[in-house]
């Protein structure tokens, strides 16, 4: 099985080497003229000011932390929806159970407001 | 495994690399020209006949480009950060099966790069790493507008991957394997094409996929009015273009990744079958230019809305319908 790979592996070769290539063909024949101005990180034309490393709205770790958690469930389906065929009835209602409880996380975000952007 | 498996495998990995290439260079060319159609004007039409030498113009004078770097950036990730968001929109197609097999040597080629067991598995995972090309590359340059940019994108795309890959759950119930493969050889005829058995799960899919391409109506990373151009803000030269071929890239593997789930992959009547497969390709890729043409772009707050609030629910809806009606 593992040979299977062998062909993926010589596509990323590929897909390294060129964008290497393509991004080391500037370095030899475009000119660099460096100038603290040009340098500077772009504001609009106007002097840049302070760090952009600040701080950031927490919404965007919640959508984080909500990603892993749906993300983890889609984990959990795959699975389950590669031998559905052969569970039936009884994969639905166990699928069905396990939708649910993660239901009750999903309306508790809701109405806590995390998912609202204002 | 001998001498001409491998040379088989090498030209293989060529022919259908080569392809994607062109058709990136190509694909700029085809929007600017549509666009400019929907919007009546011409576009660009006077290097080559009807403009087609403008993809190689564009290349050449980006690689005169002087290729700036910040003076505050971090100079390492800043360099890699385009190929990271590059590589990945190219491996996708390794698991793409785009013609039918034929016989080589007298041996039997199948033209798909690698036909693994997991194969849609290895989209989503490939797939999912796109985004730290953005990321970095908006934390690297250390300016307002990148960093702003990156994190409404991997906001954006991860949430929409949820949606994304619970949609594909539903496909996965009906067809019972990962392997692209057997995939298309179970849609081989119309009536039997995944669309119909899943056609809330293909709405779902394509409504992912144009945001996890950053296209219309989901482009808020590279909003031109109000990012100036999101996290490629500080990126000149090459590294700029690095992106946009990301994107073009991305575009065509999502494309055929829906052909080939969706719409029966290369198999269609009387012409040859790596033709059907660029014409139904060319039909989604023609879709996503139509589609910038005609919608305006979400506010940030409804984009994430709708992805939280109406897809996810709908596409465990979509999984719940799929498991009753496959269960009477």
């Amino acid at each position: 099985m593992i040979e299977a790979y062998f062909p993926i592996f010589v596509l990323f070769i590929f897909a390294l080497i060129t964008p290497v290539v393509m991004l080391l063909i500037p370095k030899i024949v475009a000119k660099r003229e460096p100038t603290p101005i040009k340098d500077a990180a772009y504001e609009c034309g106007i002097p840049a000011e302070g760090d952009a490393r600040e701080r950031f709205p927490i919404k965007f770790y919640l959508i984080a932390i909500l990603f892993l958690l749906f993300d983890l469930e889609a984990v959990f389906l795959y699975p389950w929806a590669y031998i559905y065929k052969k569970l039936g009835l009884f994969g639905l209602i166990e699928m069905g159970v396990f939708i649910t409880i993660l239901l009750v996380g999903y309306i508790y975000v809701i109405k806590k407001g995390a998912l609202k952007w204002q | 495994m001998d001498l001409i498996d491998i040379g088989i495998t090498v030209g293989k990995v060529v022919i259908i690399f080569g392809a994607l290439m062109g058709m990136v260079a190509y694909m700029t060319l085809f929007e600017r020209r549509v666009i400019a159609f929907i919007q009546g004007r011409i576009g660009p039409n006077r290097v080559g006949f009807q403009g087609l030498l403008q993809p190689i113009a564009d290349a050449v004078k980006l690689l005169f480009k002087e290729d700036v770097t910040p003076a505050g950036a971090n100079k390492f990730l800043f360099a890699i950060a385009p190929m990271l968001s590059f590589i990945p929109t190219l491996l996708t197609i390794a698991v793409i099966p785009v013609a039918e097999s034929s016989t080589i040597f007298g041996r039997e080629v199948d033209w798909i790069i690698s036909d693994i067991n997991i194969g849609i598995l290895f989209v989503l995972a490939v797939t999912a790493m796109e985004v730290y090309g953005i990321i970095i590359g908006g934390w690297a340059s250390n300016s307002k507008y990148p960093l702003l940019g990156a994190l409404r994108a991997s906001a954006q795309m991860i949430s929409y991957e949820v949606s994304l890959g619970l949609a594909l759950v539903g496909l996965l119930m009906v067809t019972g394997t990962f392997s692209m493969t057997e995939i298309v050889a179970q849609q081989s005829s119309f009536l039997q094409w995944n669309i119909f058995k899943q056609p809330l799960g293909f709405l779902l899919f394509i409504i992912g996929a144009f945001a996890e391409v950053n296209r219309i109506p989901f482009d808020l990373p590279e909003a031109e009015a109000e990012l100036v151009g999101g996290y490629n803000t500080e990126f000149s030269s090459m590294k700029f273009a690095m992106y946009f071929m990301g994107e073009y890239a991305a575009m065509i593997s999502i494309s055929a990744i829906m052909v080939t789930l969706y719409f029966g992959g290369w198999q269609g009547p009387i012409l040859p079958s790596p033709i059907w497969f660029l014409l139904k390709v060319g039909a989604f890729l023609f879709t996503f230019v139509w589609v910038r043409g005609t919608l305006p772009r979400f506010r940030y707050d409804q984009l994430m809305r709708f992805g939280w609030l109406v897809l996810l629910p709908l596409a465990l809806f979509n999984i719940f319908i799929t498991g009753v009606i496959m269960v009477l």
